[in-house]
């Protein structure tokens, strides 16, 4: 009788959208067949994902990555020896030693990819808790200070001090406040926030507890986007075993302090993302973007006191509280301190989840992780920042990954997406796109939102079916969307567009392709 | 299961008592009957103490609710900016070119939906699609014929 080998068969959505359901069966019963006793534990991804599905084997010396792996692999690497770690043309060798993922500065998504994310005593083994272990015994003035000094910026996009933030929640004097999570993440090209709820949803339930203690609040909300089924079970399962080990509760983890949360979906609407306009869907109303102030830390979800946090920021905290805030704005350059969980993504070679520093270069990312276009085409642009981000030329891929360095190349860091495009895209195509989304996804309340995205869907097809002259009104109505829209919906899908005109100029000055009646008309 | 106002009802009060209900709600009756009907409307205005008008811009502002009952497979197509740049719009043309199904409709025979979808956070291995809730990476057309077809394909299932 052999002992049981553990083999890790990751459970993450992107893993399972090329087949990692199918190949933990097919390990399951290739080692049945053989009376191989293994034990098969649904990890998190390690963020490298054109080698989904990865599977690992721990051996004696770590684990050994073998990927990618279809069900019809799965006999020859039993025949290879894959559970001592034979050779096998998929073999990689030591996971923590591939150089995609040994040249990070894992943090935030230290766990993920490493431990059970469903097991309590794994999150435990690996640190988890250490940092709301340390809060319960602290002043929330003194959390808030540990935040603060930390140097931590939201990391949904508009990079506020999240420091300040609890600050004012802390101050703020209610019978009731309240910690929502924002896990909308509806920019394309992310999915930072979905691996960590489906990888290591613990970190994020400790880092909400600890608001909770640092500011007085005893529930809490994680909106979750219903585009993430995988990430909602995943959260739903946590927070009952969490509750049941009573680390959520009316006495967490044996304190005197309680925390509670609830996990709400979302229901395909962008303008979500949007911290007010998320509360009133919170609230069950039409998501409407609410004028500030009041600021949402002062009256916010059902009129209280309210932290409003992106998944990234609040599961940064616990490492920040166990290690402290020294330790981790000791990374980072500026005025971004720490690290940035950079998702690489659209047509590239090698994409994936990329946690560094804040600084590291456009051109690091793109060249040294991604390896060049899926395609192999020549690269083209890249799109960062999601769909309200700017889109830079190769001249541009020096640029430091900073929210400063971004905004003075006048593009943005946002929640830290990458979309590559290879020489085939029209950018003034995706000029047009980005209005498109825009007067698809604008709540309606303001109308340099609400029309001009319309305006300008309009205005861009004249100027595709060649009529160049309408790119002065494309640039009066960007003007006018950037200063007048109520939110950064209508305030930067302007973005996007001024980029690709100014960039890529030669795509918007083609010579009509034909001039049909239609195109004519529309003169 | 079609329209039924007294299973509504059920859902409706099983929910109603949280704080913000609507959503939940609506999500209920959409998982139940794969669609939001009409009459919701009064049943969920009444229980939560809303206009009928609040209550019908919530279903109809966001893109999840459904006001009619979708085909027996549905098939939820991203077409956002990452799953542009590895070809998502061609793969909206074969399904009109090769299949003459229109996205964001039902096939007549009630056999096939294809929504649009804005990210499914599966960017680096785009094109995305959800099929029935299963997440599918690298779509291309050999699949989606199978799925036209009413086929099985074995990068699907399980």
């Amino acid at each position: 009788m052999s002992t049981s080998i553990k083999i890790y068969v990751p459970r993450d959505a992107a893993a399972l959208s090329v087949g990692a359901n199918r190949v933990a069966t097919a390990i399951a019963s290739e080692a049945k067949k053989r009376g191989q006793q293994v034990e098969i534990i649904r990890n998190g991804s390690r963020g490298m994902l054109w080698l989904e599905p990865l599977v690992e084997v721990e051996t004696a010396k770590g684990r050994v990555a073998f990927g990618p792996v279809t069900p019809k692999d799965v006999a020859s690497l039993f025949e290879a020896n894959f559970l001592t770690a034979g050779a096998h043309p998929l073999n990689l060798g030591l996971t923590e030693e591939i150089p995609f993922f040994k040249n990070q500065e894992r943090l935030t998504f230290a766990r993920v990819g490493v431990i059970d994310p469903l097991s309590v005593d794994d999150y435990i083994a690996h640190g988890g808790f250490a940092g709301l272990k340390k809060a319960v015994t602290m002043t929330g003035a003194a959390i808030v200070q540990e935040v603060a000094d930390s140097g931590l910026r939201g990391r949904g996009g508009a990079g506020f001090p999240t420091g300040i933030k609890w600050k004012t929640v802390l101050g703020a004097e209610a019978d009731q406040k309240y910690i929502v999570c924002n896990a909308d993440e509806g920019d394309s090209g992310t999915f930072a926030d979905r691996m960590l709820m489906e990888g290591d949803p613990y970190t994020l339930i400790e880092g909400m507890a600890i608001a909770g203690v640092a500011v007085g609040a005893t529930k809490g909300f994680i909106y979750l986007r219903s585009e993430y089924p995988h990430a909602y079970q995943t959260l739903l399962e946590a927070i009952r075993t969490a509750r049941a080990a009573r680390w959520l509760g009316p006495a967490i983890g044996g304190s005197s302090y309680a925390f509670d949360l609830e996990v709400r979906l979302g229901a395909g609407a962008y303008i979500c993302g949007e911290e007010t306009s998320l509360l009133e869907s919170l609230e069950g109303k039409r998501a409407i973007v609410r004028a500030k102030p009041p600021l949402p830390a002062l009256k916010g979800l059902f009129g209280k006191p309210t932290i409003v946090n992106n998944v990234m920021s609040l599961a940064t905290i616990p490492w920040i509280m166990a290690n402290g805030a020294k330790a981790y704005a000791d990374f980072g350059m500026g005025r971004s301190r720490g690290t940035l969980p950079i998702q690489l993504a659209g047509n590239i070679k090698q994409g994936g989840l990329i946690e560094k520093a804040f600084g590291v270069s456009l051109r690091e990312i793109i060249e040294t992780y991604g390896g060049g276009t899926h395609s192999g085409r020549s690269f083209r642009a890249v799109q960062v920042g999601g769909p309200l981000g700017a889109y830079f030329p190769e001249s541009l891929l020096d640029t430091p990954m900073d929210y400063e360095a971004m905004a003075a190349k006048k593009g943005l860091l946002g929640h830290g997406g990458m979309v590559i495009f290879d020489d085939t895209v029209d950018l003034a195509q995706q000029a047009r796109f980005a209005f498109e989304f825009c007067a698809k996804e604008s709540c309606g309340k303001c109308t340099p939102c609400r029309i001009g995205a319309t305006r300008g869907v309009e205005t861009m097809d004249k100027v595709i079916a060649g009529d160049t002259s309408k790119l002065a009104l494309i640039d009066d109505l960007c003007h006018l969307m950037t200063d007048a829209s109520l939110c950064a919906m209508g305030g930067l899908t302007p973005v996007p567009v001024m980029s690709a005109m100014t960039h890529f100029p030669d795509d918007f000055n083609r010579a009509p392709k034909r001039m049909t009646p239609e195109n004519l008309a529309a003169e | 299961m079609s329209w039924d106002d007294a299973v509504a009802s059920s859902i409706v009060n099983e929910y109603k008592h949280l704080a913000g209900a609507t959503l939940p709600i609506l999500h209920a009756l959409q998982e139940n009957f794969g669609y939001v009907d009409k009459r919701a409307v009064p049943l969920i205005a009444d229980a939560l103490n809303m206009s009928k008008a609040e209550i019908f811009g919530a279903i109809t502002f966001y893109h999840d609710f459904r006001h009619e009952p979708a085909g027996q497979t549905v098939v939820k197509l991203c077409r956002a900016e990452a799953c542009q740049s590895m070809g998502c719009e061609s793969l909206v043309e074969h399904l009109k070119n090769a299949h003459g199904v229109e996205i964001n409709a039902t096939t007549e025979d009630g056999r096939l939906t294809v929504e649009t979808v804005y990210c499914l956070g599966n960017c680096a291995l785009g094109p995305a699609a959800l099929i029935n809730g299963e997440l599918v990476g690298r779509v291309d057309e050999d699949l989606l014929d199978a799925v036209c077809k009413g086929q099985s394909h074995d990068r699907m299932a399980g």
